[in-house]
């Protein structure tokens, strides 16, 4: 076995041990470890994916010394690798631009756990990632969401407080469900890997024995997911979590987190329990519906928001509709689109978050829009990238969001002529609105105001600027080399069973 | 069906836990008792799987004299997940009951719609 | 020249740009949602002035007087402000959610019985869980962990990888409650009220010399710690374990605690043993699992002998691996209790 296969389970294995040492390091230690920390991660990963990319077959890695259905074990593929990487992007971009607020909202004390949670939840990230094994998912699962309640509450205010709350009520229910659902599923296989969970499966929808509890079990796992993803009628929980937490941890929320999660969804759908089955229990179709709902909903609230933030955290959930739209159009178009805006809604989303940050802290710390009339005047770059986010999201030409539209939109021609006619429909509505509040967002940022209070303190904040052109040309590389990419999900996603 | 949920007893008994579990979840409105159904729901499922662990007439696999073979032992693969699962939940539990501390220091009450109107409140 | 407008305000162009502004100019347009948060703002106003007013000596009758007046005022302000959702809105959301929330649940139930009813029997050896997989780790468990418990060497062998990331998840819990709720003792210099209070509340929760308590503590103590120590360290041959030993080492920490009082366990338990303990045995767990992940896909043999089967040095790793869990968990446990306690060790 090649030393580059070793890769994928040191990173994980770095990133645990990271954050446990991280915890009795000082403040500023653990920042620097964290950054180094990741971006060996971030290396490793590349390393990993180029190599993936070369061997184009997947391959598993025992972890311990026994194969298959006695182990654990993990799975590396094309796809797989390429999310771990590009989780690794997003959350150093991200934890860069948001720094100095972290530094400012955070008790020097306990700011060394806020990096503990960090290099936690990029473990947990990478397992999700990488993990062939159900159970295994199920104990990252668990410590992925204690980390983001540990990022949302770690503001330390009344409101993230009960964000947090929030936050782990309606997450344990899911956990709840999916810890059901796997015990549910281990006694109708007799397997916790998800290869083995898948033939047992085979076997089951062929001879129909027990259809009822394998109906019951996708029911539970999809309701699970969903909820920890924020899909519609599950997402009460998200508009504070998102707007009451630090900048860096809303955008690592939104843009990580809750894609964590859609990628386990694709995992069991893919690997445990076939598409086939899927689209034979309509599963699709449910979700298809619910994410129309959201993409509607989503957007409506988000144009009755006063709050910039509270506005940029609505916007999330009509983009998961979308995501989950992709995914209940039931075919490998659809998918392929999902995938992709996945990564397109990861790296618009948390640019918003940054900039919306950046924009309140020249308009007196203020997210409400009449205070942050100008504020795209006052802070050039956080304005800037606030338009180059705002565009992709609406779909604008060039920039990430339009292409995974074009996509959802040829995927919708794949599916069954209602589910077409929904799907465009609801694609062109659901344009419109973002472009009502994203533009009113844009119209109002670059409307002089006589304001001319300038923090003085924000003239040199490199890792901000930094951070947000590296965000800005992220956009654009999706945008413009979305060819490949689009090639590379496709090879990935076909081996992904 | 129902002579058959009798002879499932344990399952059934744990499913109608896991239902109170997540009605005191859903229901009620102070932070302590959410938390309790919380506790309920999770022990229902280690109930569920500890009993499709069993298998009658054999004993926990702890190899010693005179027991040897498949034949004499349960499956051990629930009872791992079981263990697992209570570490989970002890961690989660502590979580919890340590935001309801700082709640009620902030708000002096348990109640979670109350804690929501106070907190938007102190915008003003 | 056009005409002026009289009812500009009422404009759809108007609105519009008030809604884009973010209501800049002036409420003249009220809005529902303007009422509604002026009655917030009173609310808390009223909450304001309410606190104070329970807060004056009973002696301050003048001002006593004025309170009573502004407070009228304030209830009359409420009763004209009172919104519907107030009046009705509410009561009747919370008894449609209770009633769906009701259905729902029945309905849930209903749905697992279902599921329930139709699943393997209960019991039965041929059921689909009871397959190769199972098999193989009580045929030859012993053989291939040295561990006579064969749950012990499944979890810390066969399926270490779950194991490794359920310890990480009791160390997370740690630090989250550790971010909730401890008291930092950084502002030495200058004397806080907070401090004050913390010092009294030490006092408060230690007045108590319970005889009984010490004298029962004296014996039960060091029982509790050596059943403990003796779980952990046959973990591997009979019931029992890293998890369930560390519980118990736990709960003997509390019971000392509860007896003799912080400043006797703090002669060897603080906050620097908490956290050295633990972040050594993760990191010598993370260690070793990391050294049997490498070894067992590399498929290099492990130096480790697994040495004669129901001895206390068998196992391989196991031993070792129990250990360190033990001490994390019971760390973690007596955190768990000081944190909730008073904010620190």
């Amino acid at each position: 076995m090649d030393l580059i296969q070793n890769f994928p389970f040191i990173t994980i294995l770095l990133c645990l041990a990271g954050g446990v040492l991280s915890s009795v390091l000082s403040a500023k230690k653990a920042r620097r470890f964290c950054f180094f920390l990741l971006g060996v991660v971030g290396v490793l990963s590349a390393f990993t994916f180029y190599d993936a990319l070369m061997r184009k077959e997947p391959y598993v890695y025992y972890m311990g010394h026994f194969p298959a259905p006695w182990g654990n074990e993990i799975r590396i593929g094309i796809l797989e690798s390429f999310m771990a990487v590009f989780f690794c992007v997003i959350m150093l971009l991200s934890l860069a631009g948001g720094l100095y607020k972290i530094i400012e909202e955070v008790e020097e004390t306990k700011q060394n756990l806020y990096w503990t949670m960090i290099s936690l939840l990029m473990s947990s990230m990478l397992a999700l990632i990488y993990t062939n094994d159900l159970f295994t998912a199920y104990v990252f699962v668990e410590i992925n969401t204690i980390a983001a309640a540990g990022l949302i509450m770690i503001r330390n205010n009344g409101h993230s407080i009960v964000a947090a709350t929030k936050y782990m009520i309606m997450s344990l229910v899911g956990s709840g469900m999916l810890l059901l659902s796997i015990s549910l599923l281990y006694d109708l296989t007799g397997h916790l890997l998800m290869s083995n969970m898948k033939t047992e499966i085979a076997t089951i929808a062929k001879t129909g024995e027990y259809q009822v509890p394998l109906t019951v079990i996708i029911a539970l796992i999809c309701v699970g997911i969903a909820i920890k993803s924020a899909l519609f009628p599950f997402h009460t929980w998200l508009p504070e979590a998102y707007g009451y937490s630090t900048a860096a941890s809303s955008a690592i929320l939104s843009s990580l987190v809750s894609k964590s999660y859609i990628f386990l969804l694709l995992k069991v759908f893919y690997r445990v329990i076939g598409m086939e089955v899927i689209t034979a229990h309509g599963t699709n179709y449910i979700l298809f519906c619910f994410a129309i709902a959201g993409m509607m909903m989503g957007s409506f609230n988000a144009i009755k928001e006063h709050d910039m933030r509270r506005m940029v955290a609505y916007s999330s959930i009509a983009q998961i509709g979308y995501i989950y739209m992709g995914i209940g159009f039931g075919s490998q178009a659809g998918m392929i689109a999902a995938v992709f805006h996945i990564l397109s809604h990861a790296a618009s989303k948390a640019l918003l978050f940054i900039t919306t940050a950046g924009l309140s802290s020249v308009s007196g710390d203020s997210k409400e829009f009449r205070d942050l009339k100008g504020a795209g005047i006052r802070n050039k770059m956080a304005g800037i990238g606030f338009c180059v986010g705002a565009f992709s999201m609406v779909g604008i030409p060039m920039f990430a969001g339009f292409i995974s539209k074009v996509y959802f939109a040829e995927a919708a021609f794949t599916a069954s002529p209602i589910q077409m006619g929904i799907g465009m429909a609801a694609l062109a509505i659901s344009t419109i609105l973002n472009a009502v509040y994203f533009m009113r967002a844009v119209i109002l940022l670059y409307t002089p105001s006589n304001k001319r209070e300038r923090d003085a303190k924000f003239q040199n904040q490199i890792s901000f600027h930094s951070s947000v052109s590296l965000f800005i040309s992220l956009n654009f590389i999706l945008g413009f080399g979305s060819y490949y990419i689009i090639r590379m999900i496709e090879q990935g996603l076909s081996r992904f069973a | 069906m129902l002579q058959h949920l009798l002879n499932h007893y344990y399952e059934t008994v744990s499913i109608v836990l896991f239902g109170i579990g997540f009605t005191m979840l859903l229901l009620n409105r102070n932070m302590i008792k959410k938390i309790m159904g919380l506790n309920i729901m999770d022990t229902a499922v280690y109930l569920f799987l500890a009993a499709k662990g069993y298998i009658t007439g054999r004993v926990a696999p702890i190899i010693a004299e005179g027991l040897e073979g498949k034949e004499s032992f349960i499956n051990p693969v629930p009872s791992g997940l079981v263990l697992t699962g209570i570490v989970v939940s002890v961690s989660v539990t502590a979580l919890m009951l340590s935001l309801t501390i700082r709640l009620y220091r902030r708000y002096h009450t348990l109640d979670i719609d109350e804690i929501a109107m106070l907190a938007k409140k102190e915008d003003l | 020249m056009s005409k002026k407008n009289e009812k500009y305000e009422s404009t759809l162009w108007y609105r519009l740009k008030y809604w884009v502004n973010g209501e800049e100019e002036d409420g003249i347009v009220e809005k529902e949602t303007d009422k509604y948060e002026a009655h917030l703002k009173r609310v808390s106003v009223e909450d304001r002035v309410y606190r104070a007013f329970s807060e004056i000596p009973n002696d301050g009758e003048e001002e006593r007087a004025h309170y009573e007046e502004l407070r009228k005022e304030l209830l009359e302000l409420s009763k004209r402000y009172e919104t519907w959702p107030e009046k009705r809105g509410v009561k009747i959301f919370n008894r449609i959610y209770q009633v769906a929330a009701v259905i729902l649940c029945v309905f849930i139930i209903g749905i697992l019985l279902v599921t329930v009813s139709y699943l393997p029997e209960f019991g039965n050896k041929d059921n689909p869980s009871n397959n190769e997989v199972s098999e193989r780790y009580i045929e030859k468990g012993l053989e291939e962990t040295g561990a006579t418990n064969i749950v012990t060497g499944m979890i810390l062998d066969y399926r270490a990888f779950d194991t490794l990331g359920e310890s990480h998840v009791l160390f997370i819990g740690a630090c989250a409650v550790l971010i909730l709720l401890r008291v930092d003792q950084v502002k030495k210099e200058n004397t806080t009220k907070e401090e004050i209070e913390e010092a009294n509340t030490e006092e408060i929760y230690e007045k108590d010399e319970d005889t009984i308590l010490k004298k029962v503590a004296f014996f039960l103590v060091p029982t509790i710690m050596l059943f403990g120590i003796y779980v952990i360290l046959n973990g591997h041959l009979s019931p029992g374990g890293g998890f369930s030993g560390g519980a118990i080492i736990g709960a003997g920490l509390i019971l000392y605690l509860n007896a003799f009082g912080y400043k006797k366990i703090q002669r060897f338990f603080t906050y620097k043993t908490f956290s050295r303990i633990s972040i050594v045995s993760l990191l010598c767990y993370a260690c070793t699992k990391g050294y049997s992940f490498y070894t067992g896909a590399n498929h290099l043999e492990s130096i480790v002998p697994l040495g004669t089967p129901g001895a206390i040095l068998s196992g391989g790793f196991i031993l070792l691996l129990n250990i360190c869990v033990g001490m994390v968990v019971a760390c973690t446990m007596y955190a768990f209790y000081t944190l909730f306690r008073k904010g620190g060790m």
